[in-house]
C-alpha cells in the first residue's frame, strides 16, 4: 500500500459525532412530530443560505480529517516504510497550495518578495530590489501583464465554478422540487460559492491569493488548514457538555433532595470561577502534564492532536453549567405535569419517565444550546490561543494565525493579509453558525407564537 | 435583611471551600511540585537537589494534606494545603515568583483595572439598552430588522479583531491618541478613551439583542395594552412602563459582573499596556506563576459569589414585591 492510514484522537471523535449525527438524522426522518421543527428551519431563506456555507466548510474540515501517512520510496526491497509526517486528503488535494512556499512574506497576488534584497544579475551587477517569487505568477514577464492575467484567470474559474453549480443545481433539481424549500435563495447562494470557489481555485494554482506569511507559507492554505481545528472546538466539546449538563441537569431536576443538593453545589462552585481563568488554570495543568511526559506522544502530530482534545475537554468541562442549569429548571416545572404523575402513578420507574417522559421534552433546550454555543467556541479557541492555553503552537488554527501575524501590525508598511485573512474567513463561519442558530432557534423554541400556525 | 444577607455570606463559605478544594487538586495533585519544578527548569538535565531548591523556596517542599513529621497542630498547618490554600481565606496570596507580594500587587493594580472597566461597564450599559429601546420602539420595522442584523454582525466579529483594528484604525491611521500605555490621574484620559470605546463596541452586538429580546416579551404583557388603552404615548409606554418592568431580567445579568470590573480584561489591557489585573493574570499565565494564578482564581469567585449578593439586593430596590427574608 503506498499509504497507511492514521486515525488520530480528534479524528476518531469527529467520525463518532458524524455517526451519531446521522443515526439522530435517520431517526428524526421517519418521525413526522420531530421532522415538524425541521420543516420550518428549511422554509428560511437565511438558515438555508447559511447552511450551504456551513456545508462548504463542513467538506473542507472533513476532508482535512482523513489523516494518512505516505509510503516512503523503497530504498532496499526491504519493508514498505512510512512518512513520519501526518497527512490528510485535503493536505494531499491542494498539494500545490501546501509545497509552493516562498522564502517569506509576499503580498497578495504579488509576483516579488515583500522586502528589498541584495542581489546580482546575470552581469554579475549588485542590485538591491525585490526579488522574484519562486511560485507566484512566475510565467509573467513583468508586473504590467499581471492585473490582465489575474481578470482572465477570476473569470474563467468563475465561469468554470458556475457551470458546475449549475450542473449539481439541475442534478439535484428533481428532489429538490418535492419539497417546500427556499429555492431561488438556494440557487443565487450555490452559484454565487461556485463562482467564488472556481475563481479563487483558479487562481490560487497560479498566485498566492492571500500571500504569504513569515516563513513563506501560503496563508489561503493556513486559513483552510484553520478550519478543521475551529469546527472541532465547536463541536467535539460538545461531546463532553451534553453528557453531563444532560445527565446532571435532568437527575437533579426529576429526583431533587440530596441529589438536586450536590449537583446545585458542584455547578454553583464551578461557574463561580470566571471562566477564562478556569480555563487558563486547567490548560496550564494540561501544558506541564504535557510536557512532562514527552513518552505518551509517538510525534509532533500526535502531540498538538491531543492538546486540541484535552482543550475541548477543559472547554467542556467549563461550560456545561449553564446548560446543566437550564436543564435542571425545565425538569422542575415538567415534573409536576399531569402526564408525568399519571406514569408515576403507573407504577413507572424513575428510569423510563427520564428517559421516555422528560428527555424527549426537553430536546429542543439541548438543541438550541448547542447550536447557539458553536459560535462562541469558535471565537474563544482565537482568544485562549492568545492568552497561551490555547492550541499547540504547531497546529494551524485561527488563533496562532492571529498570534503569529499580530506582531507584524508594526511593520511599515504593514503586513494586513494574514490578520484580514483568519478574522474574514472566522467571521464567514461564525456569522454563519448564528444565523443558522438562529433559524433553529425560531423554530423549535415553544414560547415564540407561530403566526403561520405550523404545517 | 440583614439576617438574609448573614445567611448568604455563610451560604458563600462552603461555595468557596469547594472552588479552595478545586483549586488545590488542579495545582497540587493534578501535578505534583516536582512537575512544576520540572517544567520550570527545563524537562531534561535537571538535579534533584535543584528541584528541591525550587520546592524549597517557594514552601512546596511540605507534604500535601498531613505532616506526619510535625507534632500538634503542625501536623495540619505545616503542610502545602494550608500555607497555599487555606490562607487565601485570610486573603494572603503569598508570593509571586519573583518575590513581590500578590496581595500587594492586587491593590495596586485595581485601580488602572477600575478605569477602564468602570466607564466601560457604565457607558455600554447606557447604550445599549439605548439601543435596545430604539429597536423595539421601531420593532418589525426596516429599521428593527437592519438593527439586529447589525447585531448579529457585530457579534459574529472576534473580540481581538476590534482591538486590533481599533488600534490600527484610530492611533495608527489617524494618531489620535497613544496605542498603548497608562498613566494616573487626568494625564490617563488619552490612554483610556480607546480600550473603553472598544469595550464598548465589542459589546454592542449580543447586549443589544439580549435587551431588545427582554423588551419585546415585556412588550406582549397585559399592563402594556392596559397602558396603551389610556392613551399614553408609544414612548410613554416604552419609558414608564416597559423599562421599569424589563428592570429584573436585567440586573439579574448586569448586577452580577460589577464586583468583577476590579479583575479587569485580559484582552484589552495586555493589548493597551496597562498595568491592572488583567495583564497581571495573562503575565502569570505565559510565565506560568502559579501561585499568581491561583490567585487570580479564588479572588475572582469571591467576586463572583459577592456580586450575586448584590443581584439579590438590587432587586429589593428596583421591585417592592421581592422581599429578602
Amino acid at each position: 500500500m503506498s499509504f497507511m492510514p492514521v486515525i488520530l484522537w480528534s479524528d476518531a471523535l469527529v467520525f463518532l459525532l458524524l455517526a451519531s449525527g446521522i443515526a439522530t438524522a435517520w431517526y428524526i426522518r421517519r418521525r413526522e412530530h420531530l421532522l415538524l421543527p425541521w420543516r420550518r428551519v428549511a422554509q428560511s431563506a437565511t438558515a438555508m443560505v447559511s447552511l450551504l456555507v456551513l456545508s462548504l466548510f463542513l467538506l473542507v474540515g472533513l476532508l482535512d480529517t482523513l489523516h494518512y501517512r505516505a509510503a516512503l520510496p523503497k530504498t532496499n526491497g526491504g519493508e514498505t516504510v512510512y512518512s513520519p509526517e501526518v497527512l490528510s486528503v485535503f493536505d494531499k488535494l491542494v498539494e500545490p497550495l501546501r509545497l509552493q512556499t516562498e522564502k517569506t512574506y509576499s503580498a497578495p497576488f504579488a509576483l516579488t518578495l515583500y522586502a528589498k534584497e541584495t542581489m546580482s544579475d546575470a552581469q554579475g551587477n549588485v542590485l538591491h530590489d525585490y526579488p522574484r517569487l519562486r511560485y507566484g505568477g512566475v510565467y509573467l514577464a513583468d508586473v504590467s501583464q499581471r492585473d490582465g492575467d489575474v481578470l482572465k484567470r477570476a473569470l474563467l474559474g468563475a465561469l468554470g465554478g458556475l457551470l458546475a453549480g449549475l450542473l449539481i443545481a439541475l442534478s439535484s433539481r428533481r428532489w429538490l422540487a418535492q419539497r417546500s424549500l427556499p429555492l431561488r435563495a438556494m440557487l443565487i447562494a450555490t452559484l454565487t460559492l461556485a463562482a467564488l470557489t472556481g475563481a479563487t481555485t483558479y487562481l490560487a494554482s497560479a498566485y498566492h491569493v492571500l500571500g504569504t506569511d513569515k516563513v513563506g507559507q501560503d496563508v489561503l492554505y493556513l486559513a483552510l488548514k484553520s478550519i478543521r481545528t475551529g469546527l472541532i472546538i465547536g463541536t467535539v466539546t460538545t461531546l463532553v457538555t451534553l453528557p453531563l449538563a444532560l445527565l446532571l441537569g435532568i437527575a437533579a431536576g426529576y429526583l431533587r433532595g440530596w441529589v438536586d443538593d450536590v449537583i446545585q453545589y458542584v455547578y454553583t462552585v464551578l461557574s463561580s470561577i470566571p471562566s477564562v481563568l478556569l480555563i487558563a488554570a486547567a490548560g496550564l495543568k494540561m501544558l506541564v502534564s504535557i510536557d512532562t511526559h514527552p513518552h505518551w506522544f509517538e510525534n509532533c502530530a500526535a502531540r498538538a492532536d491531543l492538546r486540541l482534545v484535552f482543550l475541548c475537554l477543559i472547554l467542556g468541562v467549563t461550560s456545561w453549567t449553564g446548560l446543566c442549569r437550564l436543564l435542571r429548571g425545565e425538569t422542575l416545572k415538567l415534573r409536576e405535569l399531569e402526564y408525568i404523575q399519571a406514569a408515576q402513578s403507573f407504577g413507572v420507574s424513575s428510569f423510563r419517565i427520564l428517559m421516555r417522559h422528560i428527555m424527549p421534552n426537553v430536546m429542543h433546550i439541548i438543541l438550541i444550546a448547542l447550536v447557539m454555543d458553536f459560535s462562541a467556541l469558535v471565537l474563544a479557541e482565537a482568544v485562549l490561543s492568545y492568552v497561551g492555553v490555547g492550541v499547540d503552537p504547531s497546529m494551524i488554527s485561527f488563533g496562532t494565525m492571529i498570534n503569529a501575524a499580530r506582531l507584524e501590525m508594526g511593520r511599515e508598511p504593514m503586513v494586513w493579509w494574514a490578520l484580514a485573512a483568519a478574522f474574514g474567513f472566522m467571521l464567514v463561519l461564525v456569522l454563519a453558525a448564528n444565523l443558522f442558530a438562529d433559524a433553529v432557534r425560531d423554530a423549535f423554541d415553544p414560547r415564540l407564537n407561530r403566526t403561520e400556525g405550523g404545517a | 435583611m440583614l439576617a438574609y444577607l448573614l445567611r448568604r455570606i455563610l451560604y458563600a463559605v462552603p461555595i468557596l471551600i469547594g472552588v479552595n478544594l478545586l483549586t488545590f487538586t488542579l495545582f497540587f495533585v493534578v501535578n505534583t511540585p516536582d512537575d512544576m519544578a520540572r517544567m520550570q527548569l527545563g524537562i531534561k538535565r535537571v538535579t534533584p537537589e535543584a528541584i528541591e531548591k525550587w520546592k524549597q523556596q517557594r514552601g512546596y517542599d511540605k507534604p500535601l494534606l498531613v505532616n506526619s513529621a510535625a507534632s500538634g497542630a503542625g501536623k495540619i498547618t505545616d503542610t502545602i494545603f494550608w500555607q497555599k490554600s487555606a490562607s487565601m481565606f485570610a486573603f494572603d496570596f503569598g508570593y509571586s515568583d519573583d518575590g513581590r507580594s500578590i496581595s500587594r500587587e492586587i491593590q495596586t493594580r485595581m485601580m488602572p483595572s477600575l478605569a477602564i472597566a468602570l466607564p466601560t461597564f457604565l457607558i455600554g450599559l447606557v447604550a445599549y439598552v439605548s439601543f435596545a429601546l430604539l429597536m423595539t420602539l421601531f420593532r418589525a420595522t426596516a429599521l428593527d430588522i437592519a438593527g439586529v442584523a447589525l447585531c448579529v454582525l457585530l457579534m459574529s466579529v472576534s473580540g481581538l479583531f476590534y482591538i486590533i483594528g481599533g488600534q490600527f484604525l484610530v492611533s495608527k491611521l489617524w494618531h489620535l491618541v497613544p496605542i498603548s500605555g497608562y498613566d494616573g490621574g487626568m494625564n490617563g484620559f488619552k490612554f483610556v478613551v480607546l480600550p473603553i470605546l472598544i469595550g464598548v463596541v465589542s459589546g454592542i452586538g449580543s447586549s443589544s439583542r439580549w435587551y431588545r429580546t427582554i423588551f419585546l416579551e415585556e412588550i406582549g404583557k397585559d399592563y402594556v395594552r392596559t397602558a396603551r388603552a389610556k392613551g399614553l404615548s408609544e414612548l410613554r409606554v416604552l419609558f414608564a412602563h416597559v423599562l421599569k418592568n424589563a428592570m429584573i431580567p436585567i440586573l439579574t445579568g448586569v448586577v452580577v459582573v460589577i464586583p468583577l470590573l476590579f479583575m479587569g480584561s485580559l484582552l484589552t489591557e495586555s493589548f493597551f499596556g496597562i498595568p491592572g489585573l488583567g495583564s497581571y493574570t495573562i503575565d502569570a499565565i505565559n510565565a506560568q506563576d502559579f501561585s499568581v494564578v491561583r490567585a487570580m482564581v479564588f479572588l475572582g469567585s469571591v467576586l463572583y459569589i459577592a456580586g450575586l449578593i448584590l443581584t439579590d439586593i438590587s432587586y429589593t430596590i428596583v421591585d417592592p414585591r421581592v422581599r429578602l427574608s
